[in-house]
């Protein structure tokens, strides 16, 4: 079985999460060869570009897509490999860098480089070529915003999650068996269909009664054996699919969307809450319900993983 | 050396790139040290609830994110005014001494150890290591980084991705099961730490040519240093005011983190993502060293250098012994950063195991709930990389409409330049070019540990640097790691 482990616009937590399984991981990677894995072998674009196409059975790509490089090396290890995998959130959804998406690109590099406060004077922005003495400096340029991997090459298996869970990467592992196997692989995405809810310990505690009210995570303290969501804690489990092992609500903190939503993303948790918030002879307007239920970032509550997927206007460019 | 020409528009991603640029004689002129470090964090933080940001900024790199989480919960816990329990306090220092640890394991062990020792330069890595240590120990540094991880799982949710810390304290108390497991991982490091220490001592130390290395002026720079340090002027990870010393040790000042803008400011290069701090009062003067120059450095050497000591038994006695064998202070090689790092994972170990066993770090009240009105504030932690502030300024509602980070990596900046282009010029004369070139200038990159993972993509664990050396506008030659 031949395996290529590539990353874009990522952070480096989703190749951590594959070393963190630990020794089950060299067990898993036994008569698997490794053509290709930046972060952990020595080699190089040309390496890559030198395989032989549709020769490895399987590509496995972290991180969105935000410059022309790894456009590019995206496209590159399609051609090599059978099967396509997009590991983690940013690949799937897009992930939090995604949230950039709301500003245009100027004004993203004018904060960090001109606005911010310890900024000494000065209207210097970084340059993708720069001249010094007769020789060129260069650097990446960036796109106008962050796309998932799917939206620049065909991508046949998601892998969820921000990282994906020790429970998500064995059932890939599984399914890389099973290509080694010779099996045909379905396009798919490696979580629940349902609803985290179903695998939330604390869902046995819910009574189904509507929410009065909302409260911010800082604003109340939850009591950390019932559901928060009726304890009035915004926690998305109800529109986001399972497969994560409930582990921030396991630290008493309320889900936030990673492993992506069962249905369409944001809005399936904005019509969900709507559901259920408020008293039964409340009628809020749609125009209020917002306000109502103390949100002041609908976009980055509802997408906070998923916003370059979301059918959400951006900013004007 | 391979020669190859390569198109000049050709942009490396993924790599630490390093430009050398040669005179007329063939001497070096100048060296850049290039990182590619943009996502725009600080402005697509805008608009977010502000106690969602201790979730959101730990997603700007996946090897340090535990320091992130830390100290957005603090600038959340400023921006609210609120003061959290003793418990909680204790907790998250607790979690961040395991974060520390594991960080400076990772980086000693893995990354710069096999330089130490190994020639061979496809086996220059953990692996290669086991025939120079043996199985036995390598297994169990292995092991020992997994404990730390597992410690921070336990207190915060995951341990890549923590989640518990939030405005006011942590979203939950410790259970005596828990405690338990982690006073038994402590007491494993502990030991562990120990082991470390001597290796350094009784194997680096003694390697032949070593401590003229170490104390030589090769990898010498002689700049300011800040860091912070606790009411003893001890080093601590999690709290306290940052202290600076300038080259010959004087305290140059002293401040409370939520002041530093009155004495940190950032030049900004046009041919750099990663912006270039500097100490206000000196002020910028390019890369040079000395006592004019606002250069400061950051990380374990430079904590070490601003403190008095340890706050722990077997930590404070492996720093006077590291000052009792330099016979100065501070001390400027840069390799010394690792035996600091060495001494800084006994400190983390002795203080988890202290904590651990500290009857308040079960209390279950670990949550202040914010009373008073959203508006503005600096949280600040030592990253293992050094300083890491957070700075928010919220609207009365908690929306967070303006975001400014300085970043740990950042500060060692200018100084990364500086020792890149020292050690070029230690190899290239007239034109030539001495074997050994490449090394030269990943040791000297490499002891800064720069976290590269948000910046070129290249995790500590593996620096991917490409060096090009120019002359007259002409690339004459690339070398690769």
């Amino acid at each position: 079985m031949k395996l290529i482990l590539n990353w874009a616009a990522s952070c480096g937590g989703c190749d951590v999460s594959i070393l963190d399984i630990g020794s089950e991981i060299l067990k898993a990677l036994e008569g698997v060869d490794i053509l290709y894995w930046p972060v952990a072998m020595d080699a190089k674009r040309e390496d890559l570009e030198a395989i032989e196409d549709g020769s490895v059975d399987v590509g496995i790509i972290n991180g969105a897509i935000r410059t022309s490089e790894q456009e590019e090396e995206a496209k590159i290890v399609r051609k090599k490999c059978k099967y396509v995998v997009a590991y983690g959130s940013c690949a799937c959804f897009g992930g939090i860098p995604g949230l950039a998406n709301l500003f245009p690109k100027e004004k993203v590099l004018k904060r960090a480089y001109v606005e911010a406060e310890s900024n000494e004077e000065g209207e210097t922005i970084p340059s993708p070529e720069i001249k010094l003495d007769d020789f060129t400096l260069t650097l990446p340029e960036f796109y106008e915003s962050v796309k998932p991997l799917d939206a620049v090459i065909d991508v046949d298996l998601f892998v969820p999650g921000c990282p994906p869970s020790i429970g998500t990467i064995k059932e890939l592992l599984d399914v890389l068996k099973l290509i080694a196997e010779g099996k045909q692989l379905e396009r798919r995405i490696l979580a629940s269909d349902k609803a985290l809810c179903y695998d939330c310990p604390r869902n046995a505690t819910k009574s189904g009664k509507r929410i009065e009210r909302l409260y911010r995570p800082h604003e109340v303290v939850a009591n950390d054996e019932k559901c928060l969501l009726e304890q009035g804690i915004l926690c998305l489990g109800f529109a986001t699919r399972g497969g994560c092992g409930a582990r921030c609500i396991n630290a008493n903190m309320p889900c936030r969307g990673c492993y992506g939503p069962v249905g369409v993303a944001g809005m399936s948790g904005i019509t969900a809450t709507a559901a259920i918030v408020g008293r039964w002879e409340d009628e809020i307007p749609p125009a209020k319900l917002i306000e109502a239920l103390n949100i002041k970032d609908v976009a980055g509550i509802f997408y906070n993983f998923t916003l370059p997927v979301g059918r959400i206007r951006n900013e004007k460019r | 050396m391979r020669k190859i020409t390569i198109h000049p528009n050709t942009r490396l991603e993924g790599h630490g790139k390093v430009d050398i640029i040669l005179d007329d004689e063939g001497n070096v002129k100048d060296a850049y040290f290039q990182v590619i470090e943009f996502r725009g964090f600080e402005k697509f933080c805008e608009g977010r609830h502000v106690e969602e940001l201790p979730r959101i900024t730990p997603k700007i790199c996946g090897v340090c994110p535990g320091a992130h989480h830390m100290a957005s919960a603090k600038a959340c816990d400023a921006v609210f005014g609120v003061e959290i329990p003793p418990a909680a306090k204790k907790l998250r220092e607790l979690f961040y001494c395991a974060h520390v640890a594991h960080s400076h394991i990772l980086h000693f062990y893995v990354l710069a150890a096999p330089d130490f020792f190994i020639e061979d330069k496809m086996k220059r890595n953990v692996f290669g290591l086991v025939e120079v240590l043996g199985k036995e120990l390598c297994a169990e540094i292995l092991d020992c980084r997994v404990y730390a991880q597992r410690i921070q799982e336990i207190i915060a949710g995951h341990p890549i991705y923590p989640v518990a810390a939030l405005p006011g304290g942590m979203a939950k108390p410790l259970s005596e099961e828990e405690r338990k497991e982690i006073e038994e991982k402590a007491k494993k490091l502990v030991d562990f730490a120990k082991k470390g220490l001597e290796f350094f001592e009784d194997v680096v130390l003694k390697k032949e040519g070593m401590e003229e290395l170490i104390k030589g002026d090769v990898y010498a720079h002689r700049t300011y240093y800040a860091g912070m340090v606790d009411e003893k002027d001890r080093v601590n990870f999690y709290d306290g005011v940052v202290k600076v010393v300038d080259p010959d040790g004087k305290e140059f000042c002293r401040f409370e983190v939520r002041d530093y803008l009155e004495h940190i400011a950032e030049h900004v290069e046009p041919w750099s993502y990663v912006k270039f701090p500097y100490l206000k009062a000196v002020g910028w003067k390019g890369f040079v060293d000395g006592v004019d120059s606002g250069i400061y450095r950051v990380n374990s050497l430079a904590r070490l250098n601003v403190a008095e000591g340890m706050a722990t038994p077997m930590a404070d006695e492996a720093y006077r012994k590291m000052y009792d064998f330099f016979g100065e202070k501070p001390v400027h090689n840069i390799l010394a950063y690792h035996w600091a790092r060495l001494i800084e994972i006994a400190y983390a170990a002795e203080r988890m195991y202290e904590l651990a066993c500290d009857e308040e770090i079960t209390d279950k009240n670990v949550r202040e709930v914010p009373k008073s009105k959203p508006s503005e504030g600096v949280g600040a932690v030592e990253a293992p990389r050094g300083t890491l502030y957070h700075h928010y300024v919220t609207n009365k509602k908690g929306v967070v409409e303006k975001v400014n980070l300085i970043v740990a990596t950042v500060q060692n900046n200018p100084a990364i330049n500086m020792s890149v282009k020292k050690a070029a010029q230690n190899f290239i004369k007239g034109g030539e070019i001495k074997e050994g070139l490449l090394n030269a200038v990943e040791m000297a990159v490499r002891a800064y540990d720069p976290c590269l993972a948000c910046a070129s993509h290249a995790l500590p664990g593996r620096l991917d640097v490409e060096v090009r050396v120019i002359r007259d506008g002409e690339v004459v030659s690339v070398l690769r790691a």
